[in-house]
């Protein structure tokens, strides 16, 4: 059975779109579990808050733009909230332990959602609507433009960690904690600092995301499983990893949707992560440990 | 300056020191010699607030230090050069001196000082500075981990044995260091298993046998009372 190549490019494109979009998520989780040794269940919550308030802001100042940057700093700001209050006492215990407070903020976050949003899907209106025409598609712009918006957040990122004083700080921390605090480093600080960095992120994807499907409650735990299996994927606590492994599963889902149905196409992200996980447990987008 | 009375310490259930008391005063040289596990790394690690003390006070500036925070501890002037030097491998040797460099306060002209004399004492750290951490020897490592330290301008530097496992040129430049470092006013405490390099450089030593100090004499007399050394170090 061949598959025609107008087929494959377009899943191609939907590929690193989706992979751009998960990639943003999977950053801010990597640079949290790299700092804080924390796996935070919640982050695909703080994905579906940040859609929620992208939506009510979107509904009261009718620009697009605007929601995105409130929704980022409000998120943000209610991460640091949250590392403070949750994670911050449960530091140095048990792993055990921050998996369940986490996987437990993430079931009260979705019930408060559904309690104040609803049950039905809101929609986020997406101000770019123009479309180009890709073989016998009118495929939307918007969903170019996420792409390029999210890699330059993850670029801005990148730069800030590569040469900005708190950059260097967060590297340093996320080799040696005690030796960056015994720097004089102020590690607890920078924690919450990362935490907020990490949900302002997931924030900004879930506002950018929000147009291409409808805002639920539920959307949140899909992208906290597919971002778990990046940031494995990809090697933890590794953030180049991270990036490559969201638009390597992504691909790979695209390409597995052409055979067999999207639903279905799931599986593939599995199978690599067991694969992964059998035979290159350190991640397959890091170099091979000595 | 730094005083420790009767500091004890437990990791988990299992006792450590048992009592210690040291005192290090401003400018001054300290050794700290005993084999290896009497508790020697421990008390430099309760002094940097890596370790809580049960009992007992650790005082610095007449200020009690013990249990703070080594990020605070660090803000008040005390650096720490840890056995295993913890490099933080993967940021280049600048990035490395940047994590001491980058606080609040230092102008650039100060910066450029700093740098200029690091890179004075260590050529090598110059020729490598945007190479990673962990791509350097062992001997450049231990360099890169005291220039680290110097970058706080500490008042007191916590020195954990810096000539483990080196070669004998570099032992003599580590030696080189700590006198240009002791002429610049900063106290040292000095953990060793070298005993004749640990008895040139310091003005009094401490002997450490199973938690406790068991003598504390001037260097000097060590060097003419080698039964001491004999006794406790076995050498």
């Amino acid at each position: 059975m061949g598959i025609p190549f107008d087929q494959i490019l377009i899943q191609t494109i939907n590929g690193l779109v989706n992979g751009m979009i998960l990639a943003l998520v999977a950053s801010g989780l990597t640079l949290i579990f790299g700092i804080m040794d924390v796996v935070n269940f919640a982050h695909g919550e703080l994905v579906m808050l940040g859609a929620f308030t992208g939506a009510t802001t979107l509904a009261v100042t009718g620009n697009f733009w605007l929601a995105l940057i409130v929704a980022t700093l409000a998120i943000a700001a209610f991460g640091a909230v949250l590392q403070v209050s949750t994670l911050r006492p449960l530091l140095g215990r048990d792993p055990l332990t921050t998996i369940l407070a986490t996987f437990g903020i993430s079931l009260v976050l979705q019930k408060y959602a559904l309690w104040q949003w609803g049950p039905s899907a809101r929609k986020l209106q997406e101000p770019i609507t123009g479309q180009f025409t890709l073989f016998y598609l009118q495929y939307p712009w918007y969903r170019i433009a996420t792409a390029l918006l999210s890699a330059a957040i993850i670029g801005a990122l990148y730069l800030f960690l590569k040469y900005g004083k708190f950059g260097i700080w967060i590297r340093a921390a996320m080799q040696d904690r005690v030796m960056a605090q015994a720097m004089g480093i102020p590690v607890p600080s920078l924690h919450i600092a990362v935490f907020a960095i990490g949900a302002g992120m997931a924030a900004a994807s879930g506002v950018l995301f929000g147009p291409l499907a409808g805002v639920t409650q539920n959307i949140g735990a899909d992208f906290t499983l597919r971002a778990f299996i990046v940031v494995v994927v990809g090697g933890m606590g590794n953030l180049g990893g991270s990036i490559l492994a969201s638009i390597f599963i992504s691909l790979l889902e695209a390409y597995a949707s052409l055979i067999v149905s999207p639903s279905q196409a799931v599986i593939v992200s599995f199978v690599a992560l067991i694969l992964t996980l059998l035979f290159r447990p350190t991640g397959l987008f890091v170099p091979t440990p000595k | 300056m730094l005083t420790l009375d009767n500091v004890h310490t437990y990791y988990g259930k299992s006792h450590i020191l048992h009592g210690v008391s040291i005192e290090v005063r401003a400018g001054e040289v300290v050794g700290l010699l005993g084999r290896n596990g009497v508790g020697k790394s421990t008390t430099l690690k309760t002094v940097m607030g890596l370790v809580r003390p049960s009992e007992g006070s650790v005082t610095f500036e007449g200020r009690e230090i013990g249990g703070m925070a080594s990020h605070h501890v660090a803000h008040l002037g005390i650096a720490w050069v840890p056995e295993d030097r913890r490099i933080f491998r993967l940021l280049s040797v600048m990035e490395n001196l940047r994590t001491g460099l980058d606080r609040p306060g230092v102008t650039e002209a100060r910066r450029t000082a700093l740098l200029d004399k690091i890179y004075a004492s260590f050529p090598v750290l110059a020729e490598r500075r945007n190479q990673a951490g962990g791509t350097l020897s062992g001997g450049e490592q231990q360099m890169l981990a005291i220039a680290r330290a110097m970058m706080l301008e500490p008042k007191i530097i916590l020195l954990d044995e810096p000539t483990e496992g080196l070669m004998p040129r570099m032992v003599s430049q580590i030696r080189e260091i700590i006198e240009v470092l002791h002429r610049d006013g900063v106290a040292i405490l000095l953990v060793e298993q070298n005993v004749p390099l640990t008895l040139e450089a310091s003005e009094r030593v401490y002997i450490m046998e199973k938690g406790v100090v068991r003598h504390h004499a001037p260097a000097a007399d060590l060097q003419a009372n080698h039964a001491v050394i004999h006794q406790y170090l076995g050498v």
